[in-house]
């Protein structure tokens, strides 16, 4: 699995990241802020991906605008990052739409389409030719030509060719996306189509010019925390497989952000399994064949924008996320509560539950590590509050919500889970499916996860796959099973 | 038998955000590619990133007492191949 494969645009929004909350700590943010593209890249320095010196500076200071919060396509490019500093301290909330993209930085990648490369032999079997349905392969010049009027885009020649000699171009952005909703605009470049979008972040792994960006809200958080205010941290399950340091000691890494509590994501997980497991006995007993999980953001954006028919089938549970904050909001009324977020989906989710203000990726988190000089793996150990169970830290991964559920589930009720690792076309296409037939043929209890590997394949995630896998695990194997715990004290 | 060269990746929390958690699998790609000619481990901070504004070089791999910045698997691999040409 190609999950979190390493990446130079990451080290660049990163880097960012970091300067600016430095600049924010220092005593002149707006001057700091301004200088980062010129700190970056000094007069004479190398100029390691673009044209030139002045088109790095370009990228640089528009991906700190997406730094600072704001969106680049309402930005004008003329406003200078001090003052735009300036607008981020006056910042009430975050901006709707949690993604921009960078149109400096967007290649504007040559149209997706078909195309036969020099390794055509011009072979006698024309298998290419005589698969095409559409009759859009012909033979000019001793080599096959494809023409674009007739071309579908089916990629059928692709596959029969002997040489492998035909193939697809792709635009990573659009291919990425699940559904439709970023494409080349009229001048060539990205655009995304709000109406469509479901903020899953694919477009933003994807794109090898790192030119979508999340709007980051960390200058809102480090405003908080500078007013004194109680601002208390939420850290989802995926978190614990992300740093070089025990779950105890991350937990004090974060207290000495300026964070005054610290609570896990998995409690209110722990709330979602047994309320699953609970309505998943009663719908099938009323005669439902099959019911979706509810607790990523991605997949319920998909359901509101594009799967409206299978809003019966989906759980009423609430997301992991959503009890966590209700019982951080219930015990501290007056806090500002920050959710720690493998994912760009979560901020949507945020926007629409009040008792969530802000979110920051694990990006953000790192990189606020990075500026204060925290050593996460020195740091004392100190433990959360309520302890969650195996099974809600397990989220993050996929299957981790089926396991949760199955585990309460009375033995004359089983689950047969079916997992989706992944929104793609043909997942989508599978639900859809399920949804019209009001069936799956497959299995009862369908796990959706917008990211391949579930959390811990978020576009935000800083750890390999694999090592945060086993790390995750880990913490698991030495946590109390759910069904040990006494249920009315879950969550509390 | 040589002395065997030492290859050091950087686990501290800069290098490992800036990219280390990426060079992970050195430590398992290195000794099934060189046996135990080279010997490869994570290492916590090695103090490298905290100077100035050198957070922006990480991640640090060492291998023998060279520093290689902004690493990546292939600058490593590279590194110790050169080595091994050198003894």
């Amino acid at each position: 699995m190609a999950i979190n494969t390493p990446k130079q645009t990451s080290h660049l929004k990163r880097e960012i990241l970091v300067r600016l909350i430095r600049s924010f700590l220092s005593d002149n943010f707006e001057e700091k802020t301004r200088m980062i593209p010129f700190d970056m890249r000094p007069k004479g320095s190398e100029v390691p991906y673009r044209c030139c010196i002045y088109k790095e500076r370009a990228i640089l200071r528009d991906r700190t605008v997406a730094g600072l919060g704001f969106s680049i396509e309402e930005t004008d490019d003329s406003t200078l990052l001090s003052e735009l500093a300036n607008k981020a301290l006056d910042r009430k909330e975050p901006e709707e739409h949690p993604l921009t993209v960078l149109t400096t930085a967007c290649k504007g990648c040559v149209p997706s389409r078909i195309y036969v490369t020099d390794l055509c032999q011009g072979c006698v079997a024309r298998p290419c030719v005589n698969t095409c349905k559409f009759g859009a392969i012909s033979i000019q010049n001793g080599k096959s030509v494809i023409d674009p009027e007739k071309c579908k885009n089916c990629g059928m020649c692709v596959q029969v060719c002997p040489y492998q000699a035909i193939t697809k171009i792709i635009v990573p952005c659009e291919s990425a996306c699940p559904v439709g909703a970023i494409a080349k605009g009229e001048d060539g470049h990205a655009k995304i189509d709000f109406e469509k979008c479901i903020s899953c972040g694919k477009c933003v792994a994807a794109c090898p010019f790192g030119a979508v960006h999340e709007k980051s809200q960390i200058i809102d958080v480090l405003k908080a925390i500078k007013s004194g205010k109680k601002v208390i941290a939420m850290l989802a399950p995926a978190i614990m497989g992300q740093l070089p340091c025990t779950p105890k000691q991350l937990h004090e890494a974060v207290l000495k952000l300026g964070f005054s509590d610290v609570y896990e994501v998995a409690q209110g997980a722990d709330v979602t399994t047994k309320n699953e497991a609970a309505e998943f006995v009663e719908r099938l007993e009323h005669g439902a064949e099959f019911m979706t999980t509810s607790c990523c953001a991605g997949y319920n954006e998909l359901i509101a924008k594009h799967l409206p028919e299978i809003k019966p089938f989906v759980s009423d549970t609430k997301t992991p996320l959503y009890y966590t904050a209700e019982i951080v909001k219930k015990e501290h009324p007056d806090a500002i509560t920050v959710f720690f977020s493998p994912c760009v989906a979560k901020r949507r989710e945020a926007l629409q539950n009040p008792n969530v203000d802000y979110v920051l990726n694990y990006e953000e988190v790192g990189a606020w590590f990075i500026a204060l000089n925290i050593q996460v793996d020195t740091c004392g150990e100190s433990s959360f509050k309520t302890e969650a169970s195996a099974e809600g830290r397990n989220f993050a991964q996929t299957g981790g919500v089926a396991k949760a559920v199955q585990a309460l589930l009375p033995e004359e009720i089983p689950a047969h889970p079916v997992l989706i690792d992944g929104l793609n076309k043909q997942s989508i296409r599978d639900l859809k499916k399920y949804a019209k037939n009001g069936v799956c043929d497959i299995g009862n209890l369908i796990e959706v996860m917008a990211c391949q590997g579930g959390c811990l394949g978020g576009n935000a995630t800083v750890n390999n796959y694999k090592a945060a896998t086993k790390q995750l695990n880990n913490y698991v194997k030495e946590s109390k099973p759910i069904k040990d715990m006494e249920t009315e004290k879950i969550g509390h | 038998m040589d002395k065997k060269i030492s290859v050091k990746v950087c686990l501290g929390t800069t290098c490992f955000v800036m990219g280390s958690a990426n060079l992970q699998e050195l430590i398992d790609i290195v000794p099934a590619k060189y046996g135990n000619k080279v010997e490869v481990s994570g290492v916590p901070c090695l103090g490298l990133c905290s100077i100035d504004w050198e957070f922006s070089k990480a991640p640090y791999v060492k291998v023998d007492d060279d520093v290689i910045k902004e690493a990546t698997v292939e600058k490593v691999l590279t590194a110790i191949d050169n080595k091994l040409k050198e003894s």
